[in-house]
């Protein structure tokens, strides 16, 4: 089959490789109809996630038909399914509390020991993300495994278009995810950093949680449109002091809850980004932070910090000192995407939730290399690119 | 029980298996040291000293969302523990409580270790050690606990283990002596895998991988 891979810096390319087969009793094979680049691959495109070896198939974020079932699979052949990029087993004590992110039974031993001595713990797994994360196979390919079938696909209509449902298979239910870790009540100000799809995502979530006002904060004119056709304000990080300008539009209190969903690619040339962009360039590897320190700063007391950004290691500088004499609460995590598919699938299908807006390019997979160099150098512009494999 | 002298060998275990036991004996030989080390509730394994005498120790416990009685009587059944342990070629009862492990070695090799059962109680326990006259001298205990609030149970594995002299024992010494528990802990989880899901998590996507 066609794939796209993995092979350094900058460097992806589409390759044939081997047909995926069954390998594991709840397993399915999926050919896959639609699948989407993430800004969280661009950190891979980058090289600032470690564990990545040549050839690796990238993607997380498919959906597509069941093609082959394994015994234990509960899918049937045929069915049009959506697959979480988190791989769960449903029966651990993690699943069985719904932090399916934190499932212990889907990394395969010896890429837990690759993460335990860097978090205390292995995560999850998660569908074409480093050997860090398990080492699977992506789905930006033309079939795809996908381990513990009968827990993590969610079978959707025959007749709802892929677009409409695609991102659910992540950053949707990441959106979500990170408007339910700020505890929105109602009359609240919330601000989000970053207006790229898991921040647009997280606007259109709490206002339908109820926020009186959501702040999107980017520099990309496009992006900022957006936001602010979703109905939240816009910040313009280019041109207004974003501190101060928070502070006005909140009543002088500042926000109620503050969500970084821009992680540690943070853009912008505020001291301790420079600092940091160095860092990287020579491999010590600290996450840049200047969206989470604004945002912690900014926060008012008592408030919220929801943190959807992916950060991979170490962050300097960062202010626990606001956090601690502020009585901030600090939630995060990659999403527990099984708990939310189903509610969000139901938004769509009644209308309450439409994503389609965010899709900017549409590309078949051979074309993926282009899309990747595009979404990653035109970010005003790619807003989500969706390949389909021919 | 056994038909071995458990002079010196039979202390290992024993020793280790109570919390912080080094810390206690040493207690013991200076009232000054206790004032300044007390006794913490740790496992003795997971103190800095890591070698007993000759032996070496290694040990770990893993939490099993599955009940007490159907993780004992698995285990207790050996010949499905090749299952998940990846160094076992095979697993052959040779008499009453005695098994004969045989386990990969470099180059094609293979070791085998006939072991005896020494103590075991229903539910709970299962120890052994190796008979006389093993290449590899060893020695272990699997306990079984409820864990607390209906997580299942807590599974404690603890193996000692005297390398031979010899290419056997380097090879031994490399397994289990640079990174003391990996290979244990290794196995802990592929037995948590397959008992709580049914298989063991394998990142390949085709056979040939
Ligand atoms: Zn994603
Ligand atoms: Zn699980």
């Amino acid at each position: 089959m066609r794939a796209l891979t993995w092979h350094g810096h900058h460097d992806v390319r589409v390759d044939t490789v081997p047909d995926p087969e069954i390998i594991n009793p709840r397993d399915a094979i999926i050919k896959v109809t639609a699948t989407a680049i993430c800004g969280s691959d661009l950190h891979l495109y980058d090289g600032v996630i470690p564990g990545m070896m040549p050839g690796d198939i990238l993607g997380h974020e498919f959906m597509g038909e069941v093609v082959e079932t394994g015994p234990k699979s509960t899918l049937e052949k045929g069915q049009k399914v959506v697959v979480p990029f988190t791989i769960s087993c449903g029966s651990c004590y993690f699943c069985q509390k719904q932090q399916y992110s934190a499932c212990d039974n889907s990394n395969p031993v010896d890429a837990q020991d690759l993460s335990e001595p860097l978090y205390g713990h292995a995560m999850s797994a998660l569908f074409g993300y480093s050997h860090l994360t398990g080492g699977y196979a992506g789905g930006q390919s033309e079939y795809v495994r996908v381990p513990f079938s009968d827990v993590g696909p969610i079978v959707v209509p025959d007749h709802v278009e892929d677009e409409k449902v695609l991102f659910l298979s992540d950053i949707l239910p990441t959106g979500w995810m990170a408007a339910e870790n700020a505890d929105i009540e109602p009359g609240d100000t919330v601000a989000v950093w970053g207006c790229g799809p898991v921040g647009l995502f997280a606007i259109q979530s709490a206002l339908l949680m109820g926020a009186k006002q959501v702040i999107g904060i980017d520099h990309h004119p496009h992006r900022l449109e957006l936001a602010r056709s979703l109905g939240a304000k816009i910040v313009d990080f280019s041109r207004t002091h974003v501190g101060e300008a928070l502070m006005e539009m909140s009543g002088g209190i500042g926000p109620d809850a503050v969500i970084d969903a821009v992680g540690m690619e943070a853009h912008g040339f505020a001291p301790d980004n420079v600092i940091e962009v160095v860092k990287q360039k020579v491999g010590v590897a600290a996450d840049r932070g200047h969206a989470l320190r604004e945002a912690l700063i900014t926060c008012r007391k008592g408030g919220r910090v929801s943190v959807p950004g992916v950060y991979g290691g170490f962050l300097d500088k960062f202010p626990l000192g606001a956090m601690m004499q502020k009585g901030l609460q600090l939630r995060t995590g990659q999403t527990h995407v099984q708990k939310y598919t189903k509610p969000l699938l139901e938004k769509i299908l009644n209308g309450e939730i439409d994503t389609t807006f965010l899709i900017s390019h549409r590309l078949p997979l051979e074309q993926g290399p282009e899309g990747y160099k595009n979404f990653h150098d035109n970010q005003n512009e790619w807003t989500k690119v969706v390949l389909r494999p021919e | 029980m056994s038909r071995h002298n458990r002079g010196a060998q039979t202390g290992v275990l024993a020793l280790l298996a109570a919390a912080g036991l080094v810390a206690v004996s040493y207690r013991a030989l200076s009232r000054r040291n206790f004032q300044r080390h007390p006794g913490d509730s740790a496992p003795g394994r997971t103190a800095r000293q890591t070698r007993f005498g000759d032996f070496a120790v290694t040990g770990k416990t893993i939490t099993i969302n599955r009940p007490r009685t159907e993780l004992f009587a698995y285990w207790r059944d050996f010949s499905n523990l090749a299952g998940f342990m990846e160094n076992i070629v095979s697993i052959q009862p040779t008499g009453e409580d005695r098994t004969v492990w045989t386990i990969k070695a470099p180059g094609g090799q293979t070791v085998d270790v006939e072991t005896e059962i020494v103590e075991e109680r229903d539910g709970e326990l299962i120890a052994w050690r190796s008979v006389e006259g093993s290449e590899i001298e060893a020695e272990g205990k699997v306990f079984f606990r409820d864990a607390s609030a209906d997580r299942g149970t807590e599974v404690e594995a603890i193996v000692a283990y005297k390398p031979p002299a010899g290419e056997v024992g380097r090879w031994i010494g490399k397994l289990f002596g640079r990174e003391p528990g990996v290979q244990g802990r290794r196995e802990l989880k592929r037995f948590k895998m397959l008992m709580e899901t049914g298989e063991i998590a394998d990142a390949c996507y085709h056979a040939q991988s």
